[in-house]
């Protein structure tokens, strides 16, 4: 060993989970690796994943994406992960570790964060088969697995993550009841009043619920399992989940003789100190300031004592805020500060719209002045504005707070009032005044930016809206105009511009540009008109102004190549071709010495045709009753199908005939960027549906939806939308999103940022599409109504106009001469463009280039 | 002498939009824009070397006419040939104009030789 080597000390970090990470992250950052080697001994095979975002791996979200390890990090010289590899013993005498594998290892530190374990109450028949608990992925995925052709489910337990288990049993296809042993819902966050209007929320989820129930014993009977009950009928389930409650993992510390609290959990102080020295515990298998604190924040607050501590400093923890918000699709429930009115003297204000299933009530001090609490159910859209105000005065009329019609966050309580203190992430324990610091110090200009800078917004994600407020605000004052202007030409955006032209019906280019536009236009606000002329209307794209709009695939029908060839595409609806038409294709490619490959997208591309050749190539296909198909244009490319249950063994569904059924009704439409869509006829994906913009996937009782999926540059898996819904719903689904996107999306964005920087996510689109909560729905049916009533096809359209047809020649005086430029040479038995230096002597640029201004002047008509 | 060669009917050129043209074997892009002025220059892109000016989208950046190249975007000052997102790089501009009814283009060389 070098004598550098020996001066460096050992931090043993027991458990790798969201706690374990925090500290080892921070130890990077805050240079404690400078002096310090951190050794992390994880209990799972995964590194550590985002275990509150846990219930999204059943929305689709997968355990890389869960991931909380950033590429590369541990190839720090410093850090020594070993997955798999429990510690099962600590000496504090000797101060070592020993874990399963036999590995011994010294340390000058040690960090216990083991976590917690799921509690299960003891009673007969509360394990074996069929029985489970929700805690880890491994969890999830043996959930998963049991469910697979399984029709009812129970969840033991009615908090918290008792009720983010019942919605993931129900997204599985599960009947579900939700047994609770209190006499309502979420018994700590919510009182009597919200757990009735919570309960109602639920049970219209689908989820049955039971309160007052206990559980008395679990019996396996023939058909699967009988739930016993104290009083009431017995419930017969396929599966049972216990979420009813955690314990803190504190064996180990135990066996070593480490102080533990009564109810559990490794006694630590201000430090984070446990009772032997240089040990430490944090997270959910420490006791501190009092407690075990069943979240997230107070671990990560924790974590940062600790390091601190190791680095000589003096931070201290002594509580945290239990301020919690359900992630439950569409279900708002969200407590803060001292819900429960336990301060002395304080008020209650009250307002319930049973309705509406809203009930809200914030908690006041006697002189109704100071904010301490509240809980708000049904809607909790107020919750990142009010967490925050917590112990600070509140701005007029406390009434404002919980009454609608003043609006989510009425005037004085929004972004802008919030003391530069008040934190505003309580993940991250992030401060106002720092994200405030991050746009105008740090330079931050995004939301984006911000969150990767400060954290704030990474973990639960319900700070996300506020924290952009915030950062609009800043730039505001920073008088930084955030331009999402089209280009020189319009300062609107491209979904500014689209509103504009479908309200105020404006049906020409000139008409656009003189209302909203300056100067002559360009390269990028053309073909956009263009394309949302186009959208709107369904008119031919070459007629009159529009010719000249169109970016040059669309102006010749075709894709233009490097060489100033063309590509043509034909249609083949869902990939499904007769024999015929294939020998069709083969012909015309032989007839006019066109390359050919099989293209990614399940069609045949024909390459190499000049621009005369094009009405000839259209015509022939025309006459076969095929047509040229889109491979250009901002429009729908091809849907993707596999053969599915008509031939295959395993499919369950026909996807090549909803693969030809969507392909053909969405063809032609104009949108803001290409859109691709897929239909697979099971879950094995053949079709790699959810790589598209709108992916299908057969299930035994119908069709899973998947939107806003991508291949190409940024490759995201499409999020799950609908389950086991039926052709209709499937068709008027796409219908409604895809013309929301050609609504609202940006210039050449596709379905996938597009979803991701919806504000309110997919939640927020699903209410739009299915709820219609915007009260759109009729206008985007009707849209696409009169889009398939009106799609033509632009190719057959041509050739039936002798004045459309005229530009297509290579040259304006001399119609009947080739292009004397293009030249191919023979690869593989097919033609390819000749290289530079393959080119046969043509015309080319003989001149000099240079400039003309000098004879340009007086000389110009 | 500059040498005028007859290229088609003025109408037959659309606006807004270019056509090409092959003079005395050379290819020229020639285009109208909405205030009706005429503009020639090579087809020949110097990006892609493919010969397909005459296809791009012609529009304005400040006052100066433009086109776009089709193929990978840049954009040439339709009067002088630069390109205004590469400054060493130009097009060859040559002379066109309406004599009759009837559009005419002179090579930029012979032009020069005149
Ligand atoms: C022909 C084809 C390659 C092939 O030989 O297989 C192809 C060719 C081109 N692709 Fe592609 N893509 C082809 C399938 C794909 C696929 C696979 C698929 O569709 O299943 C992808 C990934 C899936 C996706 O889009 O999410 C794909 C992702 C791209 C991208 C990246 C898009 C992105 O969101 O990052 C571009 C660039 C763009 O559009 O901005 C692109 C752009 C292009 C362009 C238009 C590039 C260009 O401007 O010249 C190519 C011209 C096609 C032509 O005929 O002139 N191509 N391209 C495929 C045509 C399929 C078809 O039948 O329509
Ligand atoms: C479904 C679900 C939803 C949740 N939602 C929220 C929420 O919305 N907000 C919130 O604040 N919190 C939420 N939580 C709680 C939050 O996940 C925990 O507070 C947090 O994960 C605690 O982190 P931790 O590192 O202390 O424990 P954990 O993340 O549990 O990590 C402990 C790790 O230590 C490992 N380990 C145990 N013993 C050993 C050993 N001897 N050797 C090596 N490794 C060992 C374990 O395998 C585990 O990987 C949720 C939890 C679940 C399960
Ligand atoms: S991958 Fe690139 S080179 Fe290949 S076809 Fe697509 S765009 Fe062209
Ligand atoms: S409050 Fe959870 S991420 Fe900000």
């Amino acid at each position: 060993m070098t004598p550098s080597s020996q001066a460096r000390r050992t931090l043993v970090v027991v458990g790798h989970g969201m706690v374990g990470h925090r500290l080892v992250e921070l130890a990077v950052e805050k240079g404690l690796t400078d002096t310090w080697d951190v050794v992390v001994h994880a209990g799972e095979a995964l590194p550590a994943y985002d275990r509150v975002g846990l219930s999204s791996f059943f929305r689709g979200t997968t355990a890389d994406e869960l991931c909380l390890v950033t590429d590369g990090f541990f190839d720090h010289a410093a850090l020594d992960l070993r997955l798999s590899d429990p510690v099962v013993s600590v000496d504090v005498d000797t101060r070592t570790v020993t874990a399963a594998s036999g590995r011994v290892t010294g340390y000058d530190a040690l960090v216990l964060a083991t976590g917690s374990t799921a509690f299960v109450p003891p009673l007969p028949g509360a394990t074996g088969p069929g029985r489970f608990v929700y805690r880890t992925l491994d969890d999830l995925e043996r959930i998963q697995a049991a469910s697979v052709g399984r029709r009812t489910g129970a969840v033991v337990g009615g908090g918290l993550l008792g009720l983010e288990a019942a919605d993931a049993l129900r997204s599985l296809g599960l009947e579900t009841t939700v047994v609770e042993f209190a006499p309502r819902l979420m018994p700590v966050q919510v009182d009597e009043a919200g757990g009735q209007a919570l309960r109602r929320l639920v049970e219209d989820l689908g989820v049955a619920v039971r309160t007052s129930s206990v559980t008395q014993v679990i019996e396996t009977t023939d058909a699967g399992l009988r739930m016993v009950f104290s009083d009431g009928d017995p419930l017969d389930v396929d599966l049972v989940v216990f979420s009813a409650g955690i314990r803190p993992d504190d064996a180990l510390a135990r066996a070593a003789g480490l102080m533990t609290a009564e109810r559990g959990g490794v006694l630590v102080d201000d430090a984070c100190a446990a009772s032997a020295p240089d040990v430490y515990a944090v997270g959910e298998c420490a006791s501190a300031a009092g407690r075990c604190w069943g979240l997230v924040a107070p671990g990560y607050d924790q974590a940062a004592v600790v390091v601190d501590r190791l680095r000589g400093g003096g931070r201290a923890f002594t509580g945290a805020d239990l301020s919690t918000k359900l992630k439950l699709m569409g279900i708002d429930v969200a407590s803060f500060g001292d819900a429960h009115a336990e301060t002395p003297g304080a008020l209650e204000l009250v307002w319930a719209d049973p309705v509406a299933g809203v009930y809200k009530k914030l908690v006041v001090s006697d002189d109704a002045r100071t904010l301490l609490g509240g809980m708000l159910v049904g809607d909790a859209s107020a919750y990142p504005v009010l967490r925050p105000l917590v112990g600070a005065q509140i701005p007029g009329n406390p009434a404002d707070l919980v009454l609608p019609e003043r609006g989510v966050a009425p005037v004085g309580i929004g972004a802008a009032a919030l003391p530069p203190t008040a934190q505003v992430c309580s993940c991250r324990d992030v401060t106002k005044a720092q994200i405030c610091a991050a746009v105008s110090e740090g330079g931050c200009r995004d939301l984006r930016a911000v969150k990767a800078c400060t954290g704030a917004g990474t973990v639960c994600g319900s700070c996300v809206g506020l924290v952009n407020d915030l950062v609009t605000t800043e730039l505001d004052v920073l008088g930084v105009v955030v331009s999402n202007a089209l280009c020189e030409h319009f300062d609107l955006s491209r979904a500014e511009l689209f509103e504009v032209v479908r309200v105020k019906g404006l049906a020409t280019w000139s008409a656009v540009l003189a209302e909203h536009g300056r100067g002559r236009g360009c390269d990028i606000c053309k073909p956009t008109v263009a394309s949302i002329l186009a959208s709107i209307d369904g008119q031919y794209v070459l007629d009159g102004e529009r010719g000249g709009l169109q970016d040059t695939n669309d102006h010749m029908l075709a894709n233009m190549q490097k060489d100033g060839t063309y590509s043509v595409v034909p249609r083949i609806p869902g990939g499904e071709v007769t024999p015929g038409n294939l020998i069709v294709i083969g012909q015309v490619a032989q007839d006019f010495g066109l390359y050919t490959k099989i293209t990614g997208g399940q069609r045949i591309d024909l390459f190499g045709a000049r621009v005369e050749q094009l009405p000839l190539i259209w015509k022939r296909l025309v006459d076969a009753g095929m047509e040229s198909g889109h491979a250009y244009g901002k429009s729908l490319r091809t849907v993707k199908s596999c053969v599915g249950q008509t031939w295959c063994r395993f499919g369950v569904q026909d996807s090549t005939s909803l693969a030809i059924e969507l392909e053909l009704r969405y063809r032609g439409l104009r949108s803001p960027h290409k859109v691709k869509m897929a239909v697979s006829g099971c879950a094995r994906e053949c079709a790699e549906a959810r790589s598209k913009d709108f992916g299908v996937i057969a299930t035994e009782n119908g069709w899973n939806l998947y939107v806003g999926g991508n291949g190409g540059f940024r490759p995201r898996h499409a999020d799950l939308f609908l389950q086991d819904v039926d052709t209709e719903t499937v068709v008027r689904t796409i219908d409604r999103v895809l013309m929301l996107y050609v609504f609202t999306a940006d210039r050449l964005q596709r379905t996938a940022p597009w979803v991701e920087a919806m504000e309110g996510g997919i939640e927020h689109l699903r209410a739009v599409v299915m709820d219609d909560s915007l009260g759109l729905c009729a206008e985007l049916d009707a849209a696409m109504v009169r889009h398939v009533a009106t799609y033509s096809d632009e190719w057959a359209d041509t050739l039936a106009d002798p004045e459309r047809l005229a530009r297509f020649t290579s040259f304006v005086n001399a119609p009947d001469v080739a292009d004397p430029s293009i030249a191919f040479v023979q690869e593989r038995g097919q033609i390819r463009p000749a290289r530079p230096d393959e080119k046969p002597l043509v015309a080319g640029p003989t001149l000099p280039v240079r400039h003309l201004d000098r004879i340009v002047e007086g000389v110009r008509a | 002498m500059t040498q005028w060669r007859s290229i088609c009917p003025a109408a037959r050129l659309p606006v807004e939009r270019g056509v090409a043209a092959l003079v005395d074997g050379e290819q020229v892009a020639v285009f109208r824009t909405s205030d009706d002025r005429l503009h020639a220059v090579s087809n020949h892109d110097p990006f892609s070397g493919a010969m397909v000016i005459s296809r791009g989208i012609v529009g304005s950046r400040g006052e100066r006419h433009t086109v776009a190249s089709p193929v990978f975007k840049q954009v040439f000052d339709l009067e002088t040939g630069q390109c205004l997102d590469d400054p060493a790089v130009s097009l060859v501009v040559h002379l066109v104009r309406v004599h009759d009814g009837v559009v005419e283009v002179a090579l930029e060389a012979q032009a020069l030789s005149a």
